[in-house]
């Protein structure tokens, strides 16, 4: 088959925007990188197609419709992207709710194994001991 | 024996339950099951191997081969004899009130069954299970109380030591199998593997069994697993679960020793070897214990070495001794646990230096003990006697080597006595000052008082435990045993020994100084590895998560741009034939989405990005129509409104600009990656089509979709037939999604009835029917009265619509989720014309309902069609002809697509809920009043 230079164009510009989306730490932008990658894979998707008529039983020859498993493929796509994007609007809403922006931070338990790492030191799980911590404390590793 | 071991699991998960119930007499009742055990040994003595096959996983040559022969038989009657005993000796030793009594029971019941799989196992990958399982149970008794620290710590040291042993033992095992052709042990042990591969297999397997039974160089753990309760130790750790590697040692032992060469040799120079170290490294630490249960601990190593040592020597007349050792330890060894249990229960220590006097309070206790001490320090007339005149006697007649074993086993021996009085001594002796008043131990008494009894009629009636035991012998290449059991050889030197040892052990008691403090062998290493395993995890860990999601992401980017770049370079089609387009058409949506997509980059405003990106897709359905999808087109094109909807929905409450990130440097390297990242995309694309060259899969679907699939739109036929199992996996996504971002939005369970149409207008007028909700709910000045008209004159013309692309999709575009968006939408107008309360008069439904009756209705027609016969998801076409309405063309395939229709519905519409209308709510309270209601400025 020979490719259509076009639309790779069109595919190479999404990700490379979606990517660069992608990589930022504003919530929202990464939400944006997602859907400009989907959209870019769906395209990639497309072009492994030939062009033809619409694949309809009755509307054209068999022999000139387009291949009907990669836009089954596709339409599969854009209703998961449709629910991705919901569900990343939803973090990106609780984000701001808890903290008042929708940047991603560094894991903060992350963090503290690098501390850790950085002070020559072991892990401390071995040493919570019941006889050893008040209430409140065994609270919070129950938490 | 599946019955039985059958019976331990019905026990275990009933365990809890009885304890609830019945407080510790439940013990009594699970007693009955390891009773049972040990009734089935009785009235199956002797006789040849029995032996029960059952296919399991045939694929893996893994069956459920059981077999008893003598070895097994004498661990059977151990296990289920004194696992009896214990359990009744439990019932007294606990309290109602001690926690986590019903966890216990269960663990205890689950514990004596595995043990017992793993005894009666010939497939010795089945025993490798049930190897596994005695350690993962002895974990959780060992940790029984899991709020003391030095519990949890015995109890991990304990899995971890012999889990690695057992993991070596498991690829020991497989090399022997892999060789034999078969996991049965009869089957292996007459075809073993030669020279290098037998000697490897031998010393992993060693490995295990020697870890499992606490020998020298990872002793240290069974003496740290006294932090158990006394019943777990007296069973666990003197008959049963370290056990397990002496039986293991006892079963391999003669074939190993048969195949002879470099095998053998490694085989008795680890075996014996480690063996007498540990026991007289153990028998030495014992002298110094002032806590009677770690005396017996320590005491318990230094047995397992010799037994070890004796079982492993491969002669048939020391196997006859070692097995005669293994029920003489069982029995004195579990009885003096449970004494030390009823000295702690009766006196409230265990302190040799605390305890006074007890002897003459505690009669018979002492009598209890002074017997199973006469076992244990190997004194007529106890199994002990017999067991260790028997080892002196065959070490006599073997030649250099056995001289050799006889020094480190006499040398042991005096160990052993001299401990085993200093156990008397420090529990039962008057030592001056205050006497000990122990408490009434009553019916605590029974079981040790039985084992220690038994103890002695083994050593009585030796000459019938010969007859029992030496058919183990018969499996030595020069076996049986010439030499036989008995309490009574005559005068001879094996007698002249036991004197010997019995006069140097009580010499060496009377020189020891009481109360100095005894080495503890081996620890260190262990908690020096630990600490070492965890300052690597902890550098490794920080070294590679650095918990930063960008930095994440482009890890994994650049793996796929140095993975799949140079290979796209070096595969690079030379004259390949390409064209510059399909139809010039697809220069614009191109040329649009270009534009919009690299713009949508930089923007700084949140409002201006979004629009950018849905122009990408809008320019994507162009792009969809030209190619000839028009069901895509029509999709694309509905998803991104929706999308957009949503998305300014949230919007709204987010600041209008995108925070200004320091760092340029970033900026560029982002760049730099998406640019990689788009360039590999793109070539990645141009060689798969180039490469295309089969004919597609789908050349035969416009004929499969009319003739099976009853529809001319092949795409839909693909969805709801041909592919329904993708289309069942993402609507079960969806239903995931949806259930996520209500459950992100609403703040808790209380809130989530508000997916359903809650809040009818504040007060309506009585009686009076309202037409549209938004004129008690929104302020005059933000309403579009024209707007809200028009939207409820339209709103059930779009819903007949959706209805009609559903039923039409089959032949025609449309379809489900074409239906399901067009309904969405439907109700998003209203939502967005008049508020959540007409939200809540158009869709008078929970959104969580719509989900589960849409998943219900495509789950159901896949299960249909599997109860009638067909396959899942299989489509049936019906024609009937019907008066007045005329020929009537029905595909059962239409259920699963309304089905998906409903899901799509239902995504929407909670969606509107949680981010619409839950927003606006957490709005209202605190936003100014000309702040309230954004969004229809936006839309």
């Amino acid at each position: 088959m020979r490719p259509s230079i076009v639309l790779l164009i069109a595919v190479g510009v999404l990700f490379a925007a979606g990517t660069t989306l992608l990589l930022e730490r504003t919530l929202t932008r990464v939400l944006l990188g997602v859907m400009l990658l989907g959209n870019g894979a769906n395209l990639l998707v497309l072009a492994s197609a030939e062009p033809g008529a619409p694949p309809i039983v009755g509307t054209a020859d068999t022999a000139e419709m387009t291949d009907p498993l990669p836009q089954a493929m596709i339409l599969t796509a854009i209703v998961i992207t449709l629910g991705m994007t919901a569900f990343l609007l939803a973090v990106a809403y609780r984000s701001w709710r808890l903290s008042g922006h929708d940047e991603v931070q560094d894991d903060a338990e992350d963090r503290r194994v690098r501390e850790l790492a950085e002070r020559d030191e072991g892990s401390d799980a071995e040493e919570l001991d019941a006889d050893e911590l008040d209430n409140e404390t065994l609270e919070e590793t129950r938490r | 024996m599946l019955i039985l071991l059958g019976a331990h699991l019905v026990a275990a998960v009933l365990a809890p339950a009885l304890v609830r119930v019945l407080g510790p007499r439940a013990f009594y009742l699970l007693a009955t099951v390891p009773l049972a055990v040990f009734g089935w040994a009785v009235t199956n003595v002797g006789g040849p191997p029995r032996e029960w096959i059952h296919p399991w996983v045939p694929d893996l040559g893994l069956a459920l081969a059981l077999r008893v022969d003598t070895l097994s038989w004498l661990l059977v009657s151990l296990v289920g004899g004194v696992g009896a005993l214990v359990l009744v000796y439990c019932a007294r030793y606990f309290s109602a009130d001690d926690p986590g009594l019903g966890r216990f029971a269960a663990v205890f019941t689950g514990f004596a069954g595995a043990m017992l799989g793993l005894i009666v196992s010939d497939d010795l990958l089945l025993m490798y299970v049930f190897w596994e399982l005695t350690t993962v149970f002895s974990y959780l008794l060992i940790g029984h109380n899991g709020t003391a620290r030095p519990g949890r710590r015995a109890a991990l040291q304990a899995l971890i030591v012999t889990t690695a042993g057992g993991l070596a033992m498991l690829v020991g095992i497989v090399i022997l199998g892999q060789h034999a052709g078969s996991y049965r042990w009869s089957e292996m042990s007459t075809a073993l593997p030669g020279g290098t591969a037998l000697v490897v297999a031998v010393v992993l397997i060693l490995a295990g069994a020697l870890s499992k039974s606490a020998i020298f160089p990872v002793s240290f753990w069974l003496p740290a697993a006294m932090a158990a309760p006394t019943p777990v130790s007296a069973y666990l750790h003197a008959a049963a679960m370290v056990k397990a590697g002496v039986f293991l040692v006892a079963k391999l032992a003669p074939a190993v020793v048969a195949a002879g060469g470099t095998a053998a040799v490694t085989w008795q120079a680890l075996s014996v070897g480690l063996g007498l170290v540990t026991m007289l490294v153990g028998g030495w630490a014992a002298l110094f214990q002032q806590d009677l249960k770690l005396l017996l601990a320590y005491g318990t190593v230094s047995q397992l070495g010799l037994l070890t040592a004796v079982l492993g020597f491969g002669s048939p007349e020391m196997a006859l001794a070692g097995v005669a050792m293994v029920l003489g330890h069982a029995l004195f060894k579990a009885a003096l646990f449970l004494i030390v249990g009823v000295v702690d229960k009766t006196t409230g220590t265990r302190d040799l230096r605390q305890l006074n006097g007890l002897g003459r309070r505690a009669p018979v206790l002492l009598a209890a003990s002074v017997l199973a001490a006469a076992s244990m320090a190997g004194l007529p007339p106890a199994i002990g006697f017999v067991g260790k005149e028997a080892v002196f006697a065959a070490l006599l007649d073997s030649g250099t080597t056995g001289w050799i074993v006889l020094a480190g086993v006499l040398a042991g021996s005096v160990l052993t006595v001299a401990y085993t009085t200093r156990f008397l001594w420090g529990a039962f002796a008057s030592k001056g000052g205050e006497q000990t008043e122990p408490a009434p131990a009553g019916s605590l008494l029974v079981a040790p008082v039985v084992l220690a009894v038994a103890g002695i009629g083994a050593g009585v009636g030796a000459g019938f435990v010969d007859e029992l035991l030496s058919p183990y012998t018969s499996g030595f290449a020069n076996g049986p045993s010439t030499d036989h059991l008995a309490l009574w050889h005559g005068l001879g030197v094996p007698l002249l020994l036991s004197v010997l040892v019995l006069a140097g052990g009580l010499a060496l008691f009377r020189l020891m100084p009481a109360g100095k403090a005894g080495p503890k062998p081996g620890g260190g290493v262990y908690e020096r590895i630990m600490t070492g395993m965890d300052r690597l995890a902890v550098e490794v860990t920080g070294a590679t998560q650095r918990g930063s999601l960008p930095f994440y992401l482009a890890t994994i980017l650049l793996v796929l741009i140095a993975t799949a770049g140079p290979a796209m370079i070096a595969g690079w089609p030379s004259g390949s034939q390409f064209r510059l387009w399909d139809t010039p058409l697809h220069l614009l949506p191109v040329a649009v989405s270009v534009v919009a997509a690299v713009f949508a980059v930089p923007a700084r405003r949140r409002l201006t990005a979004v629009i950018l990106v849905g122009i990408t897709g809008y320019a994507n359905a162009g792009i969809f129509l030209l190619h000839g999808a028009p069901d895509l087109a029509l999709t694309q094109f509905l998803v991104e409104t929706v999308t957009l909807v949503m998305v300014v929905l949230v919007l709204r409450r987010l600041p209008s600009h995108f925070s200004q990130r320091p760092g340029s440097w970033r900026r560029r390297v982002r760049v730099g990656i998406g640019m990689a990242v788009g360039t590999v995309m793109a070539g990645v694309g141009y060689l798969a089509v180039s490469a295309r060259q089969a004919i597609p899969v789908s050349i035969d679907y416009p004929e499969l979709a009319v003739t099976y699939g009853g529809g001319h739109n092949i795409v839909n036929v693909i969805l709801v037939d041909i592919r329904a199992w993708d289309t069942m996996g993402e609507i079960a996504v969806l239903v995931a999604v949806a259930t996520g971002v209500a459950s992100l939005i609403f703040r808790h369970a209380g809130e989530l009835h508000r997916r359903g149409p809650v809040g009818t207008p504040t007060d309506p007028p009585a009686g009076e029917p309202v037409w549209l909700m938004a004129g008690h709910t929104m302020e005059a000045g933000r309403r579009s009265t024209m707007l809200e008209v028009v939207t409820r004159l339209l709103f059930h013309a779009i819903v007949l619509l959706s209805v009609y692309l559903l039923f039409t999709g089959h032949d025609t575009p449309g379809g489900g989720f074409t239906g399901g968006l067009v309904a969405g939408l439907a109700l998003t107008v209203r939502y967005l014309a008049g508020g959540r309360f007409e939200l809540a008069a158009a869709a008078p439904v929970d959104a969580g309902a719509v989900l589960g009756a849409g998943l219900l209705l495509a789950v159901g027609t896949g299960v249909g069609a599997l109860v009638l016969g067909g396959e899942v998801l299989q489509s049936a076409i019906i024609d009937l002809h019907i008066p007045l309405l005329g020929h009537l063309h029905l595909v059962t395939s239409a259920l699963f697509d309304i089905g998906v229709y409903l899901i799509v519905i239902g995504l929407v519409l909670d969606v509107l809920r949680s981010l619409g209308a839950e927003i606006d709510r957490h709005a209202q309270p605190t936003a100014p009043a000309h702040e309230k209601r954004p969004q229809e400025e936006l839309v």
